[in-house]
């Protein structure tokens, strides 16, 4: 009876189940049950210094949408995202056209792009922070050549730009690798064609080699504003948000609304928010694959 | 390509290289000037005189050389942890066709959308509630079953996809349970999508910040990254030449690491799954 029960099929279905079971038990507990808890808190009025808790509807809400500061903090987590996506995908497809030459020494370039990737994100932040400071390194060097550097860290617009320079520069070396695969995919006699054709050089990359790593540009461009979203280490090291809120990133507001002011109930809030962006971009995102991804492999 | 482009070329790469190099050189010479050295004007590229004062204050400051085996150990056990999991169900995801495996697989996979900087207010009052606040298990278990896992799981099923089903046919043949299919066909044929996994969940946690500051507040647990912030004066300014020499020790072996192994790190990352 039990030699039948356990027909081949039956284990299989058994092992599998197994094997998923860590990963999935880890999940809800870990990920959905936190993501349900955390609407469920942003419906409820919860300092945790005073010891209250209590149900209060869309309170929290009405707080979002009048609160006068988040119109600054969108403004700035819009701005960290959007000029860090452009720099990270512009640089990263650079580097990786300019890698895919055959150069001599290319190698070498490639260890040394893809070295801030190794280096500790907050070690690295500290050094650019140093370097950024009034009578850092950077402004030593300008002085060098006649400029008078402005105050990086503390003006409004220059505070934003160091902060997304940092970052670029960080992590830009997993981006260009990644279409540096992607090129060396891309087939050569589509080159060679093109030329016969007398395509220029940019023809060529536009009409060929776009279409052809379309598939990696999506990919590196979903990766690249999730990741952007969660930027935090490098606005608490570099600017703690200032001068004024205009390096205020969401994820930052969130972490001291909840974890510096004691508003867990508002945080929870702020991190739905979060939470919808995310979502929405990446949809978006996989929308638009049907317009401009060339083919998927 | 003539001469003029190869140079040309050659000096875009010379340039667009400072950015990526000069930091961590000034980090290190920093770090070994005298403090009175490290903001004279004109800035000094090589040292004049070399201290390594800094580096001895960067251990009685705090219990640092502590600090650094908490980051070493919690990156080892989550990318150990995360390795067996994400392999696992790669593994189930990929090969074995039980009822619902695509639904399952679709349903970890928004897990992607939901970092932890979403939900960080609930785990905080989870781990508080079973009082883990102030331990390294928030630090272990969120990155082993969290977001980053579920890449982990999502690469290794691409690779384990690949696989050609002749391998198993034969060790079916053969009498193979499934655990030991997967133990002693598959997992051995992985090992370019295990480093790649384990190279960026290792540089997931040695990174982490946020976590760590939420949940730890004694000195003695904290991890590097969180320790690096703390070297500050009586008035909450940065003692640079003690954070530097911090970050310099922080940094510099991973980064001996990586050159070492240059090409089985960038290799390894760019041909594995993630292109799929």
């Amino acid at each position: 009876m039990n030699q039948r029960f356990w027909t081949g099929r039956r284990r299989d279905n058994l092992a599998g189940y197994l094997f998923i079971a860590p990963q999935l038990a880890g999940s809800i507990l870990f990920v959905f049950v936190p993501l349900a808890l955390v609407v469920w808190y942003s419906l409820h009025e919860w300092n945790v210094l005073a010891g209250t808790f209590e149900f209060t509807g869309g309170a929290n809400y009405e707080q979002l949408a009048s609160d006068p500061r988040l119109p600054g903090v969108l403004a700035a987590t819009g701005l960290f995202s959007a000029g860090l996506v452009v720099l990270n995908l512009t640089l990263a497809l650079l580097l990786a056209v300019l890698l895919n030459q055959k150069l001599r020494g290319t190698i070498f370039f490639r260890t040394v792009f893809f070295s801030p990737v190794v280096v500790s994100l907050v070690a690295w932040t500290i050094v650019w922070g140093f370097l950024l400071q009034d009578n850092g390194g950077i402004n030593g060097v300008l002085s060098w050549l006649g400029i008078a550097g402005p105050n990086w860290l503390r003006g409004e617009g220059t505070a934003m730009i160091s902060v997304i320079v940092v970052q670029v520069v960080k992590n830009v070396g997993l981006n260009m690798i990644l279409f540096l695969a992607a090129l060396q995919g891309v087939p050569a006699n589509l080159y060679e064609a093109a030329r016969m054709d007398g395509a220029s050089r940019w023809r060529q990359f536009r009409s060929i080699t776009v279409p052809m790593i379309s598939p990696t540009i999506l990919l590196t461009s979903i990766i690249t504003v999730v990741g952007s979203l969660q930027v935090f280490a490098q606005i608490a090291v570099l600017t703690q948000g200032g001068p004024g809120t205009s390096t205020t990133v969401l994820v930052y507001y969130l972490y001291q609304q909840a974890f510096q002011f004691h508003h867990f109930g508002y945080g929870a809030t702020l991190s739905v928010l979060l939470f919808a962006i995310v979502l929405t971009l990446t949809v978006v995102q996989w929308q638009m694959r049907k317009r401009w991804v060339f083919h998927e492999s | 390509m003539s001469l003029r482009a190869k140079t040309a070329m050659y000096g875009l790469l010379c340039v667009l290289a400072i950015p990526f190099i000069f930091p961590t050189w000034w980090m290190v010479t920093s770090s070994v000037k005298p403090v009175s050295d490290i903001f004279a004007f004109p800035p000094s590229i090589i040292p004049s005189a070399i201290s390594f004062d800094a580096y001895r204050d960067v251990f009685t400051l705090q219990p640092f050389a502590q600090q650094y085996w908490n980051s070493m150990y919690i990156a080892i056990v989550v990318t150990i942890g995360t390795l067996c999991v994400a392999s696992m169900a790669g593994y189930a995801f990929a090969r074995i066709k039980f009822p619902g495996a695509n639904a399952l697989f679709l349903v970890i996979l928004t897990g992607l959308l939901i970092p932890s900087e979403v939900t960080i207010v609930p785990l905080f009052q989870m781990f508080n509630s079973w009082g883990l606040i102030d331990t390294h298990w928030p630090l272990i278990w969120v990155p082993i079953f969290g977001a980053p896992s579920v890449l982990a799981t999502f690469i290794m099923r691409q690779f384990f996809l690949a696989l050609p089903n002749e391998l198993e046919e034969a060790a079916r043949m053969d009498g193979l349970g499934r655990f030991a299919m997967f133990r002693q066909i598959a997992l051995p044929l992985a090992r370019p999508a295990l480093g790649a996994v384990a190279i960026f969940t290792f540089l997931h946690s040695w990174n982490l910040y946020l976590e760590p500051i939420v949940f730890l507040s004694s000195s003695e647990k904290f991890t590097l990254p969180q320790a690096l912030t703390q070297f500050v004066d009586a008035y909450g300014g940065p003692m640079w030449n003690i954070q530097l020499s911090a970050a310099s020790l922080t940094a510099i072996p991973v980064l001996v690491v990586f050159v070492i192994a240059q090409r089985q790190f960038i290799e390894g990352l760019a041909h594995t799954g993630l292109k799929g």
